[in-house]
């Protein structure tokens, strides 16, 4: 498998120079009682794939929503920082304004629109990339119609990149697994993004289509040059993939640290496998 | 078996106005899940102002077809405008609350329209102009269908081909059939989905609205209560075809149309109301989804 070494030089050459493309510092949420997030830092560098790791119930998911804007968190600081761009804080804008400003998503349980075609499911990814509204909608003036022309085509360059262009007008409904976990990378990408957020890309995928996810996802950053950051449980997918890992635990941040580092912590190894008792 | 095409062909349009009226209650229940009750009272609005503004032309000596098209595009304007304004209002401020509270805010919305035009018009029938114009080589076919009518079946037909184009290939029904099946990801797609549901009220009031002047120029007379008897067939229209799906609210307001057209033709024309809600309590109890809903499968 491909990926890790090179990434990991750049982006630790990259560190001393550059501001991170994601920073998060002290994200509390709480569910009334329940602190789902406790203080967690977290930063992103461009060209990084980072995972965040931890046992079912920690926090990652929860995570994920506040940065996207689904929950508004207790506390806390979340930026982005596009390349080229100036910083923008996340806190309170809404969701369609967080992928508007290069962030998408998906998700563990796949959200795939499926009474939409493989092409729709991408074009609704453009949505935002576009300006035409309900005047072009009703009179299909000149800009309207080339908008729509250049979206099906753009679309289309997406499913065939990812490997989807034999599906294009089946219902998204009607593919198969593997398939519509791909489509969901696809539609997230079409939002443009400069941050891919991957929820369990490969929960449920068999061997073969565990490698291909993983082939497909170094591809996107070296390629796109999208920065990826993922949640997942198959630790040997995170290993070989990652640049660097976050390890969270009852929402609190245990470790961080490149692949090597994380396989041998002990605070790690106790998260995931409980404590020693001495009988 | 002219008797027949005659019943037919009535069925037909009632059930075409039904169905621009039903056509609102379905894609806002497909977006946001509410039975918005106020429609039918955006559907009597639009009907009073088609008809100050027809009256008011009527005086100035314009012709007949100019004004049914500036009445149309006026009332439609001013529906809509309506329409959206009330879902910012009474909806959008609930739109995490229970789906309960919504609906109340809806059914309190419709009272407080009524009422506001029965204060601010009158509470008598006002007679509405005939203002579709005869034509003259209907004449011939006058027995069977009149010139109205063919108005409203092709101004409905139309409207409904326009509102199918809108859903499949644009880049805003892409958008409004995408929040319908999954708001929370449409959003996270990048879709601005106020903007899309406040897009479904517009449409929705303004097919309603559409409807108004149609209806009340063939019927001849409104007053401020239409809205609530209309909005109730519309609805029970929508159910039957199934809430949510477009086709599902003209198929079943069609079929309404068509049974109260047959029922008080054979039967009684003083049971009209109660062959329609009657047919929508078998419905419910052998097929609770509607003709064209599709049944909810459980979610493993």
């Amino acid at each position: 498998m491909c990926g890790g070494s090179t990434g990991l030089k750049n982006a630790k050459q990259q560190h001393n120079a550059m501001e991170p493309i994601l920073e998060v510092k002290t994200l509390t949420m709480d569910f009334g009682g329940l602190r789902a997030l406790d203080s967690l830092d977290l930063a992103v560098y461009q060209n990084e794939i980072v995972a965040l790791i931890g046992p079912n119930g920690a926090g990652k998911t929860t995570f994920f929503n506040c940065i996207t804007g689904l929950f508004p968190p207790t506390k806390g600081e979340m930026l982005i920082a596009p390349p080229g761009k100036k910083p923008t804080k996340l806190n309170g804008l809404k969701p369609n304004i967080v992928t508007a400003n290069g962030l998408a998503r998906t998700f563990q349980n796949i959200r795939l629109f499926p009474n939409m075609t493989v092409l729709e499911n991408v074009m609704i990814g453009r949505h935002c990339r576009l300006s035409s509204g309900i005047l072009g909608a009703a009179f299909r003036n000149r800009a309207t119609v080339l908008e729509e022309e250049k979206v099906v085509e753009e679309s289309y360059a997406m499913l065939k990149k990812i490997g989807l262009d034999a599906f294009v007008n089946d219902f998204a409904k009607n593919l198969p697994y593997g398939a519509q976990r791909r489509l969901e990378i696809a539609r997230a990408m079409a939002t443009d993004p400069f941050l891919l957020l991957l929820d369990e890309p490969a929960a449920g995928m068999n061997l073969q289509e565990t490698r291909e996810l993983d082939e497909l996802i170094v591809r996107i950053r070296d390629e796109e040059g999208i920065s990826i950051l993922l949640i997942e449980h198959d630790m040997k997918l995170v290993m070989s993939l990652s640049d660097r890992i976050f390890v969270v635990d009852y929402g609190k941040k245990i470790a961080q640290g490149t692949p090597a580092e994380i396989q041998n912590n002990p605070a790690v190894i106790k998260a995931y496998l409980g404590e020693e008792i001495d009988a | 078996m002219e008797y027949f095409l005659e019943l037919f062909l009535s069925g037909l349009i009632r059930g075409s106005i039904y169905a621009l009226i039903a056509l609102g209650y379905t894609m806002v229940y497909g977006i946001i899940e509410l039975i918005n009750f106020a429609h039918g009272e955006i559907y009597m609005i639009g009907a009073f102002t088609a008809l100050i503004v027809a009256s008011v032309l009527t005086m100035l000596g314009w012709n007949q077809i100019a004004i049914i098209l500036l009445a149309s595009v006026v009332a439609v304007i001013y529906s809509s405008a309506y329409g959206y304004t009330v879902e910012k209002i009474a909806y959008q401020p609930l739109r995490g609350a229970p789906r309960l509270s919504a609906l109340i805010s809806a059914i309190g919305m419709s009272l407080f329209l009524q009422n506001y035009v029965l204060l601010a018009q009158t509470s008598d029938f006002m007679p509405f102009p005939s203002l579709i114009p005869e034509f003259k080589f209907m004449e011939s076919y006058e027995h069977i269908i009149s010139s109205p009518e063919i108005v409203i079946l092709a101004t409905t037909t139309l409207v409904m081909i326009f509102l199918a184009f809108l859903i499949k290939f644009t880049r805003m029904g892409k958008a409004m059939r995408a929040t319908a099946q999954d708001r929370e990801m449409a959003m996270l797609v990048g879709v601005d989905v106020d903007r899309i549901i406040s897009f479904t009220f517009i449409i929705g009031s303004a097919t309603a609205a559409l409807g108004g002047v149609l209806i009340a120029s063939h019927i001849g007379q409104i007053n401020f209560y239409i809205g609530f008897l209309a909005g109730i067939k519309a609805f029970v229209a929508a159910v039957l075809g199934g809430i949510g799906s477009i086709p599902g609210a003209v198929v079943g307001s069609l079929v309404l149309g068509w049974t109260e057209s047959f029922f008080t033709g054979y039967v009684s024309s003083d049971y009209e109301d109660v062959f329609a809600f009657l047919f929508l309590v078998f419905i419910l109890i052998f097929r609770p989804s509607g003709i064209m809903g599709r049944a909810e499968t459980e979610k493993v």
